[in-house]
């Protein structure tokens, strides 16, 4: 792997934080800053084997992309997870991912690039202000909750890698390690996880890349350190724990439309009209801790509310068989 | 076993045939149910679970029986047992209809007590469409719903009186069906669960071995019959 170190680079050059607003737009001290604050990470990791489940406050900003509607417990949102490579039942993730370590953690971006590059997570998450994004998060399986995540738009980090203008889509992959995932073979997904959006899809300010939710850094059973959050689709969408973030000029394969392509297309889109063949997508159950017993059944909205944001990226084309 | 013991024992079966039951009224009083964080998934993955443990467990009492001739009061047990899971199966279905399809259980109430008792019917018209595509598009719901179709068929020939009216011959053919909807069910599962996911294969496997300790004792005992007739005829 491509890490790019750079060790002559004293520790005391790392940017704090506070100054890193004000530089953002300077590729090339971004690019040293990466380069140390790796090593600085690596380093630091040896001695924090332990605390890796472990979430850590973030620090965060405002952000217009914000929903007001009454958000899921956290403690609800953390341990009813889709995380197959940890347990296929929603209480499995939370019981099994301690043994996901997300530091050292580093992300590949390649493909269609100018030039393939490695970058520590700790680099990635400073390049922007994160965000407090409070979005409708919407399951395949007919539920939903509104989670506060943090993050910033993929498509600054996207700009970032410099995709060429041959690059159609991008694919992203999941962690896949049998070491850390003792469940992984008993998932039914075919590791590694790949999942992929079209590139206007991901340039929309809506895709999250997510290093948090409830102010804190995700806890492993969520995604950690690093996943996708894309709202107007459904859940599986967002790729956890992205190791890999490729730009193709071809539909990537993604996991779920490998495992049944006539349940789950590549956009999934959140669509009330188009069933899945096992839940109809008409109503949702809200999982925000407020229903006692007796669910609250809401209608579900296209695109999951955000057909304002999102629905012209996909005038004329039939959602019904691009589902 | 002495005649004595058997109703003891089947007090004894009640009580641990209704512990699922109690261990909800028992979430649902302390609060635990409804501190699920979906508390419908919750209750229709338990009942369902239990319908079909139960199921299993009934279709367990036969080849464990035939294992010893000590064992044959076990028969005794198989009807109540039977009806069990037909009621854990009718749990499961409620909790689809009244919770899981939408229904405003809420509001229906809420109409009945201020007089409106039409209101429960009102509601369900709401939610019939919900219902009545699953039944015509799910193949899931449709092998769930025949196989609870075919448990109420024989609880409704249960009792001691049908059977004399129906005959031992019919009634016995009526009730070799819980083979199908313990298939059945065991479908229903794999079905509901997303591609991939494995986690039937226990009651499944479960299943295969109780019908294949009925397939090896019919081809013991149709062994042994001729071998007896020759003895006989000698």
């Amino acid at each position: 792997m491509l890490i790019r170190k750079s060790p002559e680079i004293p520790s005391s050059e790392i940017t704090p934080r506070s100054t890193f607003e004000a530089f953002h737009s300077n590729r090339r001290r971004f690019l040293a800053g990466m380069g140390s604050v790796g090593a600085a990470a690596v380093a630091s990791s040896i001695f924090s084997r332990d605390a890796f489940a472990a979430t850590t406050k973030l620090t965060t900003v405002p952000s217009k992309y914000t929903v007001n509607e009454t958000v899921t417990p956290e403690a609800k949102a953390q341990s009813y997870n889709n995380f197959y490579e940890f347990g296929t039942d929603k209480g499995d993730p939370a019981k099994n991912a301690h043994t996901l370590r997300t530091r050292p953690w580093t992300v590949k971006f390649e493909g269609l690039v100018a030039k393939p590059q490695t970058a520590d997570i700790d680099s990635i998450m400073k390049y922007r202000p994160i965000e407090d994004r409070t979005y409708r998060f919407r399951c395949v399986e007919a539920w939903s909750m509104v989670i506060p995540w943090n993050g910033y738009s993929l498509a600054e980090i996207i700009k970032w890698a410099q995709p060429l203008s041959s690059a159609k889509f991008v694919q992203f992959t999941s962690l896949a390690d049998y070491g850390q995932m003792p469940q992984l073979g008993w998932s039914g997904i075919n590791p590694p996880y790949v999942e992929g959006l079209r590139m206007d899809e991901a340039m929309n300010p809506l895709a999250l890349l997510t290093f948090g939710s409830y102010g804190e850094t995700l806890a492993n059973q969520q995604g950690a350190p690093i996943r996708m959050v894309v709202p107007w689709k459904y859940g599986f969408k967002g790729a956890k724990s992205i190791v890999n973030i490729k730009f193709v000029d071809k539909m990537p394969h993604t996991t779920w439309n490998n495992l049944s392509s006539t349940e789950y297309g590549f956009y999934s889109n959140v669509n009330p009209s188009v069933d899945h063949p096992r839940w109809s997508q008409a109503h949702e159950r809200r999982l925000d801790g407020t229903g006692g017993i007796f669910p609250k059944t809401i209608p579900t909205l296209p695109f999951n509310g955000y057909a304002n944001e999102v629905a012209g990226m996909y005038a004329g084309m039939d959602l019904r068989k691009n589902f | 076993m002495p005649a004595r013991a058997i109703p003891y024992l089947k007090i004894v079966a009640h009580v641990l045939c209704l512990l699922p039951f109690l261990w909800l009224v028992h979430m649902y009083r302390n609060g635990a149910l409804a501190n699920e964080t979906d508390p419908v998934n919750f209750l229709t993955h338990f009942t369902g679970n239990w319908a079909l443990w139960i199921l299993l467990t009934d279709l367990a009492i036969t080849p464990v029986r035939r294992l010893s001739p000590s064992l044959s009061w076990l028969v005794r047990f198989r009807r109540m047992v039977g009806l069990y899971a037909f009621f854990y199966a009718t749990l499961h279905l409620m909790i689809y209809v009244f919770l899981f399809s939408g229904y405003n259980v809420p509001a229906a109430f809420a109409g009945v007590r201020a007089g409106h008792l039409a209101e429960p019917f009102r509601q369900f018209k709401l939610i019939w469409p919900t219902i009545y595509s699953d039944i015509t598009k799910r193949r899931f719901i449709q092998v769930g719903f025949l196989a609870w179709l075919i448990l109420l068929s024989l609880a409704v020939t249960s009792p001691l009186r049908v059977l004399r009216a129906m005959g031992g011959k019919n009634w016995q053919r009526l009730h070799r069906l819980i083979y199908v909807a313990a298939a059945l069910a065991c479908i229903h599962f794999w079905w509901l669960v997303k591609t991939g996911v494995k986690t039937p294969w226990k009651d499944t496997a479960v299943l295969v071995v109780l019908l294949l300790a009925r397939v090896v004792y019919a081809v013991w005992k149709r062994r042994r019959t001729p071998a007896r007739a020759t003895v006989r005829t000698a």
